[in-house]
């Protein structure tokens, strides 16, 4: 039987996240939707691969990019990751206020990582005339980075939203599921922007 | 294509057999009660039922195969073969001899018997070039992406070719026609075509012509490549590929069909490029002069 | 429980617009999916009418193939689509002894986008003109150069938002089969219908991204002016080919499984045996499945991909033939020794095996790349998939409407009208596609809106055309069928047909709202069958009596699913130029599309910060309706 109690036996358990059918129906769920968005950015990526040497004489991936600017970006977003284990270990020892902290950490990083990336674009469309309709390149990367960018952007309002809810609510089994979730969600982004670093800008720049 | 055909109709009629005797015999009768007997599965049967359609899968490959890397070969540069690269426009078909230095549109005249190969793109959409009773299709694709394929015709006759990728509303007129002729035949009409353009006799009639029509058309030597090249229109198979000349089922004079296709082409064939000569200043008497000489450009082959 | 009875409980119109309850979702999918199968027929209809003749002019070359192309969309994506999630909504939770699937409210969310997807694409009729590169929409005749009204605008966006709606429901499915199946009920204890409905769920995850990304690259090169496939300025026109198939294919298996499960139902329920070989029916399913994403660049032969991907996807999809002959021997074999009744739903499913196998064989003789550059885009492929798509899912989705009515609707539809329909519609449907396929192998490909006279066609295209129209027949009996049938009193008994085998006829038809007072305890595959054999009249439950959580009905689903369609309007017309210079304003600055936005983010911001804590069915209650009934 269900129960929507707060808590189980009047306490919070080890894995507050999983303590109710619903909390461990989203989290399985979310697996699934994540299998779903790898094969969105994999066919992303595919059209990316077969469009990135379509330049119609516009800039190229080598004459572009610029390693240092994306190498601090990789960074920053590998850190949150990590900021976002972190947060989750608060969680399971229970410890709301840590937990909040570091999701505060997270959420900085991920605004730093985006505030590179629009930086990056507006460098390439004002000073490079590089721009959505350039060339099949420029429509691929942007596709593919702005998809990624966007799922940043949402989910630094989502943990954003999270962290209210924790001040709120305090953590419970209806608000752990949660945290849970959108930690899998930032580390489904990280990994995709891993494979972005690979594919599109250290292959841009050596291949 | 035989064989495969074979095996499928000896698959339909086993299933239909079985389908048949289970209706008859296994219907449930009046007062009929009990129950049967719950069959969880038969190991043996279940295996028969798996090996032997992959057996018949494996028999159709082996062909398969073969006949895939036999289509595939590029036979473009064969020594005697015949090339055509084909151009395919919304909505009509482009044909050059780069062997001869010739070009022409709709009818496709091709020598009996020898190896045509074929190098096929797009000027705009995807088209497919087919010509049902001497070969499969290829589509054409845009610039860049070109097809390869080859056939032969046995016999001298004219085949009729379509388009088999939807390109727009007037895809189901997109024709042409492949005529296959005896090889004599086929250098004299390369000869025809090569020699120099024809004019309307009358001048100003002809000035209209040149300022009007060879912006976009090309007559032998003279005119632009936009549009169809009307060198020896006379005796093609058909106007603008679906008003069919006389000599065929159902078919009319070029000139009727020249006038019908002049006074107003959208009507014959919807979305079509070609401006309306009307439209164009041209007078019914110009107009009915221009049908008149298109109908006898003929080529002698 | 402080909370319980505090939530409202909305009457009429409100109540199916706020409903989270599957049995009431599946009804709107139902009549949602019946619409716009009405509206493809008609489509199909005017098709039909078009080409009685040669050189027929009823509607002009641009008006059919707006028709080809909202025929092949709507029928694929809002037609047969919704009829099969109605049935899996229905059904599904019942089959695995569930009170609802994993999440209500993501299942109406599913329902609601769904909807408005549709109803956007629809509105291309009344809004400039409908999309018309065909429901492939092959690139470059569907970038703005080529087609030039705002059809396919509505192609891509509706179809986008559709997507998510379907996306949505099979994740939902999924969650459903994997985590709230009644105690005892391992996989291969589930009914065929829930593995074939959780293969499906599978299929749409990992096939739907595909045409989501596919549909944002053509949104992209007709709005934002990018180069995807504009040649150009080096973009692929047959990359889109690849990506649209690489979805394309899976989404004929995605359509065809549920079918063969209704089947795999409706026979043993009808012969008075199990399943022949469930296993391997289990297998089979999982291996069509499998294959299925292996073999899309068999709608490609022609495109050039070189000998070496035609004679690799010629056998990968030649090896589908092999489970799916599996299936179709073990259907043929569970009626083998049984006691064969004759009803509607029978009638549908057994019809179902020899047109299938037509089908299939077409379908192998199309595999071989040497002959499909003969027979590809000609009627004969037209025929082939018709009688995948109509003689083997519609005749299945038929078995299955006829089949669970009395256990959706509590009546059972009129079986004298019913046999009726399948006779008609079955002639009908050979009529019209067996001649078709001869209408290709003499050179009539497909997608012409007119022919010319003395190639033979003209007699075989009238025979097809008279066939359509019986087919069409058999559908208004079937309209008709189901409203005469509404007239009736309610009332049947638990298990209407007597040889119920699976757990959804244990319960009362239709089923109280919370559709087990109690979760029952499968002790087998066929559980309700088990219990029965054993002498039972009841399933055995597994918990005590006990209060009943439910989750509360919520507006949310639809005004998101609102939002996300005013976004998909102003996205549309974002360059558009209007007369009127307020709607510039709105449009062209994209305050429109963020106003839409803004509504469904909102109210996933709202989902988020108020929690559903939802109500009780108290135990008192329970036992009330139990005297009742």
């Amino acid at each position: 039987m269900t129960s929507h109690a707060e808590t189980v036996n009047g306490e919070l358990p080890h894995e507050p996240e999983k303590a109710t059918l619903e909390g461990r129906n989203k989290i399985l769920s979310f697996w699934l939707f994540l299998g779903g968005e790898a094969v969105l950015f994999g066919t992303l990526f595919a059209t990316f691969l077969a469009l990135r040497n379509q330049t119609n004489d516009g800039p190229t991936a080598n004459e572009l990019f610029q390693l240092p600017m994306t190498a601090a970006a990789t960074l920053i977003l590998l850190v949150s990751s990590l900021t976002s284990v972190f947060a989750i270990q608060a969680m399971h020892k229970h410890k709301v206020a840590a937990l909040r902290v570091w999701l505060m950490v997270t959420v900085v990083l991920g605004l730093g990582f985006l505030g590179l990336e629009i930086y990056e674009f507006a460098e390439y469309v004002t000073a490079e005339k590089f721009g959505m309709t350039t060339s099949a390149f420029s429509s691929a990367f942007y596709t593919l980075v702005g998809f990624h960018g966007a799922h940043v952007a949402f989910g630094v309002l989502w943990i954003s939203v999270l962290i209210g809810q924790l001040y709120k609510k305090g953590l419970t089994v209806v608000t752990a599921p949660k945290v849970y979730v959108s930690a899998m969600y930032w580390h489904f982004i990280d990994v995709v922007w891993v494979f972005i670093f690979t594919v599109v800008y250290l292959l841009g720049k050596v291949g | 294509m035989k064989l495969a055909i074979s095996i499928m109709v000896v698959v339909l009629l086993i299933v239909f057999a079985i389908t048949a005797y289970v209706l008859v015999k296994f219907r449930r009768r009046a007062g009929q009660s009990g129950v049967p007997e719950q069959v969880e599965g038969n190991f043996k049967l279940e295996i028969i039922w798996t090996v032997i359609p992959l057996i018949l899968v494996i028999v159709l490959a082996v062909p398969t195969v073969q006949q895939v890397f036999a289509f595939g070969d590029d036979h473009f540069n064969d020594k005697d073969a015949v090339q055509v690269k084909v151009t395919s426009h919304q909505y009509w078909w482009e044909f050059e001899y780069p062997q001869y230095g010739v070009k022409t549109a709709q009818d496709l005249i091709i020598p009996v018997k020898k190896k045509i190969a074929f190098e096929l793109k797009t000027a705009d959409v995807l088209h497919s070039f087919w010509v049902p009773s001497l070969s499969g299709k290829m589509d054409t694709n845009p610039d860049g992406t070109l097809n390869k394929f080859s056939f032969s015709a046995d016999k001298e006759g004219v085949f009729r070719g379509k388009c088999a990728e939807l390109c727009g509303p007037s895809h189901g007129f997109m024709e042409f026609k492949v005529k296959s002729v005896s090889e004599a035949s086929f250098d004299k009409w390369v000869t025809a075509m090569k020699a120099p353009a024809v004019l309307p006799e009358d001048a100003a009639l002809a000035e209209v012509f040149k300022k009007q029509c060879l912006s976009c058309h090309a007559v032998g030597d003279q005119g632009g490549p936009v549009a169809p090249n009307l060198t020896g229109i006379g005796s093609r198979e058909s106007v603008a590929s679906i008003l069919l000349n006389e000599g065929q089922e159902g078919g009319k004079p070029v000139k009727e069909n020249l006038k019908t296709w002049l006074d107003d082409p959208q009507a014959v064939k919807p979305g079509n490029k070609m401006p309306s000569p009307k439209d164009l200043g041209l007078t019914d008497e110009q107009i009915d002069g221009i049908a008149d000489y298109l109908a006898n450009y003929k080529l002698n082959y | 429980m402080a909370h319980a009875h505090s939530v409202k409980r909305h009457k009429g119109l409100m109540d199916w617009l706020t409903t989270v309850d599957h049995k009431k979702i599946g009804i709107l999918y139902l009549l949602a999916g019946g619409l716009f199968f009405g509206i493809g027929g008609i489509e199909a209809l005017l098709i039909r009418l078009q080409l009685i003749k040669p050189m027929n002019d009823l509607v002009s070359a641009q008006t059919f193939n707006e028709l080809i192309t909202m025929h092949g969309t709507t029928m694929i994506f809002l037609g047969v689509m919704p009829v099969i999630f109605a049935l899996m909504n229905a059904v599904i939770p019942l089959q695995i002894g569930a009170r609802d699937v994993a999440f209500p409210f993501l299942n109406s969310l599913g329902f609601w986008t769904f909807l408005f997807g549709g109803i956007l694409l629809n509105l291309s009729w009344v809004m400039g003109g409908a999309p018309d590169a065909g429901w492939t929409s092959y690139t470059p005749l569907s970038t703005n150069t080529y087609s030039t009204t705002h059809g396919v605008d509505f192609y891509t966006i509706g179809l986008q938002i559709a997507g998510l709606g379907t996306l949505i429901g099979g994740i939902n499915f999924l969650a459903t089969i994997i985590t709230m199946r009644a105690p005892g009920m391992s996989f291969m204890r589930m009914p065929m219908f829930t593995w074939t409905a959780f293969i499906t769920s599978a299929m749409i995850l990992f096939a739907f991204p595909a045409i989501t990304v596919g549909l944002v690259l053509l949104t992209f090169d007709r709005i934002l002016g990018a180069n995807f496939f504009e040649v150009a300025n080096g973009g692929s026109p047959v990359l889109w080919q690849h990506i649209f198939w690489i979805f394309g294919h899976p989404e004929v298996y995605i359509l065809i499984l549920p079918a063969f499960g209704v089947i795999s139902e409706v026979i043993p329920t009808f012969a008075r045996k199990r399943l022949f070989g469930y296993s391997s029916m289990v297998f089979a399913t999982i291996l069509i499945a499998f294959l299925g994403f292996m073999v899309w660049a068999h709608h490609m032969f022609t495109t050039g991909l070189g000998p070496v991907a035609n004679a690799l996807f010629s056998i990968s999809t030649m090896l589908i033939a092999v489970p799916t002959g599996i299936k179709i021997f073990n259907w043929l074999f569970t009626m083998w020794g049984g006691q064969v009744r004759f009803t509607a739903a029978n009638l549908f499913a057994i019809g179902f095996i020899p047109t299938f196998v037509m089908g299939g064989v077409t379908g192998v003789m199309l595999a071989s790349a040497p002959a499909d550059y003969q027979f590809h885009d000609t009627y004969f492929v037209v025929a082939h998939f018709h009688y995948v798509i109509v003689g083997g899912l519609v005749f299945g989705l038929f078995a299955g409407l006829h089949y669970w009515w009395p256990k959706m609707f509590g009546r059972v539809l009129n079986e004298t009208i019913g046999k009726w329909e399948f006779w008609l519609f079955a002639i009908g449907f050979h009529l019209t596609f067996f001649v078709q396929h001869f209408l290709g192998l003499m050179g009539m490909q497909r997608r012409i809106f007119t022919y010319l006279p003395n190639q033979g066609f003209d007699t075989l295209n009238l025979v097809s055309t008279v066939g359509a129209f019986l087919m069409g027949v058999g559908v208004l009996l079937f309209l008709f069928n189901t409203i005469l049938t509404a007239t009736k009193p309610k009332g049947v008994a638990n298990d209407p047909w007597e040889d119920g085998r699976t757990l959804e006829w244990t319960i009362a038809s239709p089923p109280a709202e919370y559709n087990f007072k109690q979760i029952p305890l499968v002790r087998g595959i066929d559980a309700y069958w088990k219990e029965k054999m054993a002498g039972n009249k009841e399933m055995t439950p597994a918990e005590p009596l006990g209060p009943i959580h439910m989750p509360s009905p919520t507006i949310l689903p639809f005004v998101m699913s609102v939002g996300i369609f005013i976004a998909g309007l102003g996205m549309m017309f974002s360059k558009e130029h209007f007369s009127n210079s307020f709607m510039s304003l709105i449009f062209n600055n994209w305050i429109v599309v963020i106003i839409g936005l803004l509504i469904t983010f909102g109210s996933m911001l709202l989902r988020s910060l108020f929690d559903d804590h939802g109500w009780h069915i108290e135990v008192e209650e329970l036992e009330e309706e139990g005297v009742k009934a």
